[in-house]
């Protein structure tokens, strides 16, 4: 008796009220998040036995994973990827940002926002395909240079390889990337950049030692928001890359589908994982290294 | 002088970023099966193709459905978690939001494999509604973000007036906190709709023979001959998401102004 009433009492204070009300949705989490990710994991201990699957706990498909070359150069290839679409998409959204945060008008900002985001909210697959088209043996890239006589025949490097895939992936994350640098730049402190030129910095020194490192927290967030789901990407590799531009996602599918192999599909995918994580947390220690106070 | 540059810089990047949206009417109209210039003349014929492919119509119909019930069930889950986030503090807050707001950092295509290994392993079958569990979690962590700065704009002193004045818990949810938080709700409402309706991988790996619109896409971009009704199919989606857009922004900022707050950007 006495310890129902000690709940309904917890249950009225206002920790009690935030649990209960978001118990629907963190339950909801833990069902198809929690469980499925953990499932995974187990899987990947296991092996296929031909049609059945044998239970018994083994790290024989991370050794294969770790020793197979064609496990590794995809792996390696994918984070390749990943690295330079996060380099150059945060290279080119930078002085979007910024243009955006200083020099619009305030009253002008989300409308340039507005634009930016919305081809971001049309349909990825075809986008991504018309890219396929853009860039193709007879499409308008190679169609202008030859007609502009730069060049004598169509460019070989530009489809059905890595490059095409950078290329396409940076135009699809690009809102990703200017985002939260723009936040992070409308954050700085204007005043900051005045006291800076009146103690005798010119302008581009205020942008190397005022604006640059107010502005690291977003340029952090931006790379690591497009590095994560690029890793992973498969619509663009399997439509746009050939066969020099398949991605671990393109494999991770294929074991699943193709060679019916569920646990070396459930091994890739959390060894993408951890590479991913491991990649993110460097990034994030380096950062707070360089921008520590000294 | 240097703004003036930084200036042509944005023009060229917009042209960058519309220059695959810019091709997708050019192509739909063209009156040639091929998708590469020149082009060959003016034509409806690729928009008349897609009111007689019957497949097509199923596709959209599952998409619709999924978008509708996806976009209801992560809003109504979006609202639960964010006045939680926003109203209340309780033990194990930040690890819980964080959790679910996971899927935001988390590849699509882990989330699609371990979905369908569970589903697998448990011997549930793939249906339309295997999909909308999957476009649900992914949904929620956005609509939270939308929604958390509607409940944050708030003035909770309109709710505790309410109470003042005699209203119920209930009352006063329904009678001034729903109103207030209405603009946030219609714009999560089209978010959702929207990241569903164009959803791919988590579609592609959970359903299993009704395909959702994306689905019936890929399947089709395999057929060279049906490249210039894929064109005019992709025409009519982008004009639907740029009109569901506009709509989202409208309401949001009616949103602010009924808050009595200043613009300060977009969505994300």
């Amino acid at each position: 008796m006495s310890q129902s009433s000690g709940l309904a009492k917890a249950l009225r204070t206002d920790a009690g009220k935030g649990l209960i009300l978001i118990s629907p949705t963190a339950i909801f989490a833990m069902l198809l998040l929690a469980a499925p990710l953990g499932s995974i994991v187990l899987l990947s201990f296991w092996t296929q036995n031909f049609l059945t699957i044998d239970r018994t706990f083994t790290l024989a498909n991370y050794h294969e994973a770790l020793t197979d070359p064609l496990y590794r150069s995809l792996m390696w290839r994918s984070v390749r990827i990943s690295l330079s679409v996060t380099l150059v998409t945060v290279l080119l959204a930078f002085p979007i940002a910024y243009f955006v945060s200083f020099h619009v008008r305030p009253s002008r900002k989300s409308l340039w926002l507005f634009l930016i985001t919305i081809p971001f909210w049309t349909s990825y697959l075809i986008r991504v395909f018309l890219w396929r088209v853009i860039l193709a043996y007879d499409g308008p890239v190679n169609g202008t240079l030859m007609s502009l006589g730069i060049i004598d025949e169509p460019l070989p490097w530009i489809l059905y390889n890595a490059n095409a895939v950078i290329i396409t992936l940076a135009h699809a994350f690009a809102p990703f990337a200017i985002l939260p640098i723009f936040v992070s730049l409308e954050k700085i402190d204007r005043s900051l950049l005045e006291a800076s030129r009146d103690l005798g910095e010119d302008k581009i020194m205020t942008f190397f030692r005022v604006t640059l490192p107010l502005a690291v927290p977003g340029v952090l967030a931006a790379a690591l928001i497009v590095m994560i789901p690029t890793i992973g990407d498969y619509v663009t590799p399997q439509l746009i890359g050939g066969s020099g531009g398949t991605m671990i996602a393109n494999m991770i599918h294929a074991q699943i589908f193709a060679l019916n192999d569920r646990p070396m599909g459930a091994t890739l995918a959390v060894g993408g994982m951890i590479v991913i994580g491991s990649i993110a947390m460097t990034l994030v220690l380096l950062t707070r290294r360089w921008t520590r106070p000294r | 002088m240097k703004g003036r540059g930084l200036h042509v810089y944005a023009v060229l990047y917009l042209v960058f970023l519309y220059a695959p949206i810019i091709l997708l009417p050019v192509f739909a109209f063209n009156d040639g099966t091929i998708i590469a210039f020149p082009l060959q003349g003016f034509t409806f014929d690729w928009f008349r193709a897609l009111a007689t492919t019957p497949a097509l119509h199923e596709a959209t119909l599952n998409s619709l459905f999924i978008a509708v019930t996806t976009a209801v069930l992560a809003t109504c889950l979006g609202l639960f978690a964010a006045r939680a986030a926003t109203r209340y503090s309780f033990p194990g807050k930040a690890p819980i939001v964080g959790f679910i707001m996971l899927p935001l950092v988390l590849p699509e295509i882990i989330v699609a494999i371990s979905l369908l290994v569970i589903m697998l392993q448990l011997g549930l079958s793939l249906s339309l509604w295997t999909i909308i569990a999957g476009h649900t979690l992914i949904c929620v962590p956005f609509s939270i973000a939308i929604l958390q700065g509607s409940f944050a704009n708030m003035d909770r002193s309109l709710e505790e007036a309410a109470v003042d004045l005699g209203e119920t818990p209930l009352s006063t949810f329904r009678l001034v906190t729903l109103p207030l938080v209405m603009p946030g709700i219609i714009a999560s409402l089209l978010i959702c709709f929207t990241i569903s309706l164009d959803e791919f991988i988590i579609a592609f790996f959970l359903s299993g023979n009704e395909p959702t619109l994306p689905v019936y896409l890929w399947g089709q971009l395999r057929f060279p001959a049906r490249l210039p009704v894929i064109m005019a199919l992709g025409t009519i989606l982008v004009l639907l998401s740029v009109v569901l857009l506009i709509t989202a922004e409208f309401f949001r900022r009616r949103g602010l102004r009924r808050a009595g707050l200043p613009d300060s950007g977009g969505f994300l």
